[in-house]
């Protein structure tokens, strides 16, 4: 994640409103990569070179191809916008992947 | 679980790009803060 989003990101989280109700939606076809940006916003920039280095927002991290959020979208309106990426990354691998994310993170 | 969130989005351009999974939050009802698509090329 670069520095301008990152800093945009750690703007957002310390602001009036703060962390209530923020949760951070990633979609990255690479579930390393993925995983990188979902440390970058739950422990603080694991590269340490952006504005979120040594920053643990904290914040609920999902990825768009998890049942979880799938569940939540109307299903026209996500096959037409995400469809094909569900057929190429197996949903429930990126499910597995960010609950232990969230749960790692929830830990502090 | 979208609905009354306040979400960041992360869209990636080989992946599923940040107007995507926007039209997707907006959908389900939450209210997207902040959209960014990145580019690893």
């Amino acid at each position: 994640m670069d520095a301008e989003a990152q800093g945009n990101i750690k703007k957002i989280a310390e602001d009036q409103e703060g962390k209530d109700n923020l949760i951070v939606v990633l979609g990255a076809s690479d579930l390393e990569g993925a995983e990188i940006s979902a440390a970058t916003v739950t422990v603080g920039d694991p590269s340490f070179a952006g504005p979120l280095a040594g920053v643990p927002l904290g914040l609920p991290v999902y990825h768009i191809l998890e049942p979880e959020i799938r569940q939540a979208v109307p299903e026209k309106v996500y096959n037409e916008n995400v469809g094909v990426m569900a057929m190429v990354i197996d949903p429930r691998e990126v499910g597995e992947r960010f609950k232990k994310i969230r749960e790692k993170a929830a830990q502090g | 679980m979208l609905k009354g969130k306040r979400v960041i989005v992360i869209g990636e351009r080989d992946g599923v790009p940040g107007p995507a999974i926007a039209n997707c939050v907006v959908a389900a009802g939450g209210q997207v803060v902040y959209l960014t698509t990145e580019c690893f090329v």
